[in-house]
């Protein structure tokens, strides 16, 4: 973003990458999928790089009120201080939180999650997933984020965009408004559970082999964590694998590299 | 006469002792912070008519949806005929509504039929209490020996009240047949009832008349008084809460502004807080006690049916945490009656001594630890499952999330791993332990120019 700014550039879009997308080995992937499609259309774009920070969501769910606050209104700073008015994410945590909750600190911007994105560029047209049938008949069944999902009301992109892929899609037993939680929200990501019966991951990992599914999608990296642990727990990691939504339409259209 | 007198001394008594008791409720429900709810009235207008009035939210599940909505649509329906009852009641008069002709016709027809209905749904309803035991409406701590009479007494209650309904209607068209008296109206139900009464004694059909008669008001008087100390209020509260509820996306939680202040104070020091309204204290922050919640967290709590939505769907119980959200919600109802003013006249809704069985709670006496834990508030994950589920749009996330900054801000009781991820972003930016230098690296293996 600097460098852009630098030359007097001004990108069409600010990719917010989030410390998961960032720092998560397995999640990167998935920022370099989204980049790749982005680059691909040639959509110009920046990302913050080193200026970003995390949004504060953990500490803010946690009850750290404080911390969350402090983390907004530098991140909202740096924002604004590039006169930022467009930011995707593939995070549902940095959605929600920079667009329900930055704006009262001072930060007002367009904020939209990669899902209704992808969902934008294939109704332009311009993701076709042409050569896409390598998917074609495979069961897939998609995990909805609460984030995404009942926080903020976005089922249906994540959905049509994996419609695209010609595969066979199946719900399972609660999903949309009535999904089960990954398990990871609320800050427990960063936590042992509470003693209890069994972990939430596993009860929802249950729910999403019962679908007969060889592809759990997602769109959260919480989400693609615990799922994935979840099947690893089942001994079900060479059949069944987790992938985000933006890694299987880049590999649908031949981006991996 | 003297039964006339009788009659409106009862009534006003019985409505004097209801506001009387609403007035505690009120007075309870203030309890809580200031909370500024007024903006959006078409939006809110739009909901309650969705889901107060229409019951949006209850046909998630379509077979309780249509027995609740006949005993709903009943207690609506049979209430026209309790205003014929006051009327009859003061002035002595008999049916005075039927002046209204084919309407009235058709009105105690409709009545009559939906009365039936109401007996059927409300068996269904013990049956599925007490026979088949649906898990949700009798398991968990919070549902000791109490909630559970109390659903068994409103529903008996409502058997009785159509009962008698029908012995006075029945009663009146025997009367008709046998004595010629007029009869305005037509009643299938009490059509069919009728062949069935063999007395023939005309004095003793009066008796059962007017037995029926009074039963039916009296009954309904008791009930009135009975609803403040039962789940049933929710036939009152339903309407206020829902107009009420949280407009805004599930996922966005309240900023706590004095926090603001402080924050923009730190990093500029010209930054002028605002100086507190006069006679204010500053506030706690988050939630230890009841007075801590906003005013709607403590209607919420008056407005819960204890139908065990909420917990059914929230994944922390699911996979047997201690977290219940409607346990939650009771347990400020609970507090906010050991605390403030009995609404009821009898102490019905105290079950901290069943609860401490399952959930260790101390003998603090305030909201937090006295009733609520830590380990249930750490369990929940923020899913909002809860608040999708309840049909009466009750926001249980957010009173948890008040205690959880109550725990963290002015206790510092976070768990140990939590502060751990706290002191992440603190130094490095991001909640685990990596250097804010390595933040571009998903970069470096890229088949892309960095531009
Ligand atoms: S928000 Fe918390 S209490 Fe509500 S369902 Fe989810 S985990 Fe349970
Ligand atoms: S909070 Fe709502 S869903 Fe939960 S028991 Fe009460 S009324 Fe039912």
């Amino acid at each position: 973003m600097a460098d852009l700014m630098a030359r007097g550039e001004e990108p069409e879009i600010l990719f917010w990458v989030g410390c998961a997308g960032a720092f998560d080995d397995r999640y990167k992937n998935v920022t370099r999928a989204f980049v790749r499609i982005l680059e691909h259309l040639g959509i110009k774009y920046a990302v913050l790089g080193l200026e970003e920070s995390c949004t504060g969501d953990p500490a803010k769910r946690a009850g750290n009120e404080f911390l969350f606050q402090m983390q907004a209104m530098t991140n909202i700073e740096v924002l604004n201080g590039y006169n930022i008015k467009k930011i995707i994410t593939a995070c549902p945590h940095c959605f929600n939180t920079i667009k329900n909750e930055y704006p009262s600190l001072g930060g007002n911007y367009e904020v939209i999650h990669h899902s209704t994105f992808l969902q934008q560029l294939i109704n332009e047209g311009k993701i076709r997933v042409a050569g896409g049938k390598a998917f074609k008949g495979k069961r897939i069944t998609f995990h909805d984020s609460c984030y995404l999902g009942r926080a903020n009301g976005v089922y249906e992109a994540p959905r049509q965009v994996l419609a695209t892929l010609d595969a066979d899609l199946v719900e399972m037993k609660r999903s949309r408004a009535n999904g089960l939680c990954c398990g990871a929200g609320g800050a427990q990501m960063w936590k042992e559970p509470e003693p209890g019966k069994k972990d939430i991951n596993i009860e929802r990992t249950e729910e999403a082999l019962a679908t007969g599914a060889t592809i759990i999608a997602s769109a959260c990296p919480f989400c693609m964590t615990m799922l994935s642990d979840g099947v690893k727990n089942k001994n079900q990691e060479d059949q069944v694998k987790v992938f985000d939504i933006a890694e299987l339409i880049a590999s649908a259209e031949n981006l991996n590299a | 006469m003297i039964s006339n007198l009788l009659f409106l001394i009862i009534t006003v008594l019985a409505v004097g002792l209801f506001v009387w008791q609403i007035q505690k409720i009120r007075r309870n429900i203030n309890l809580g912070r200031e909370k500024e709810i007024s903006d959006d009235a078409s939006e809110r207008l739009n909901k309650l008519l969705l889901v107060a009035f229409g019951q949006q939210k209850m046909f998630k599940r379509p077979w309780p949806a249509i027995l609740h909505g006949i005993v709903y649509v009943g207690f609506v329906v049979i209430n026209i005929e309790v205003l014929e009852i006051i009327i009859d009641g003061i002035f002595g008069t008999h049916r005075a509504l039927s002046f209204l002709g084919p309407i009235y016709t058709g009105l105690m027809a409709i009545n009559e039929l939906l009365a039936f209905l109401v007996i059927i749904a409300c068996i269904i309803f013990l049956i599925r209490r007490n026979v088949t035991k649906v898990p949700r409406l009798t398991r968990g701590p919070e549902m000791r020996a109490w909630p559970r009479l109390d659903a068994n007494i409103i529903l008996l209650t409502e058997i009785i009240l159509m009962l008698a309904l029908f012995s006075f209607n029945t009663a009146d068209i025997k009367l008709h047949v046998l004595d010629g008296r007029e009869l305005a109206g037509s009643f299938p139900i009490s059509g069919l009832l009728v062949n069935s009464l063999s007395t023939t004694n005309v004095s003793s059909l009066e008796a059962l008349r007017s037995s029926g008669w009074w039963l039916h008001i009296l009954g309904i008087f008791a009930f009135l008084n009975y609803l403040p100390s039962s789940k049933h209020f929710h036939i009152i509260m339903a309407f206020p809460n829902v107009y009420y509820s949280k407009l805004e996306p599930k996922g966005k939680f309240t900023t706590n502004q004095s926090i603001t202040h402080e924050i923009k104070a730190l990093l500029d020091p010209s930054y002028q807080v605002p100086p507190l309204p006069e006679g204010t204290e500053p506030q706690k922050f988050g939630a230890k006690d009841v007075e801590d919640l906003s005013w709607k967290q403590l209607m919420d709590a008056y407005t819960c049916t204890e139908c065990g939505r909420c917990t059914d769907v929230c994944p922390a119980n699911i996979t047997g945490k201690l977290l219940s959200p409607r346990k939650i919600v009771m347990d400020t109802r609970d507090r906010m009656e050991e605390k403030g003013e009995h609404p009821a006249i009898f102490r019905p809704n105290h079950y901290q001594e069943q609860v401490k069985q399952r959930v260790k709670v101390t003998e603090e006496k305030t909201l937090l630890r006295g009733y609520v834990t830590p380990e249930e508030l750490w369990a929940c994950t923020t899913c909002n499952a809860c608040v999708e589920a309840c049909p009466v749009n009750i926001d249980q996330l957010s009173s948890i999330m008040e205690m959880r900054r109550f725990l963290v801000l002015e206790e510092s009781a976070a768990p140990t791993a939590l502060n751990g991820m706290f002191t992440n972003i603190e130094n490095n930016g991001a909640p685990w332990a990596f250097s804010p230098s390595d933040r571009l690296n998903w970069a470096d293996n890229l088949f892309v120019n960095v531009k």
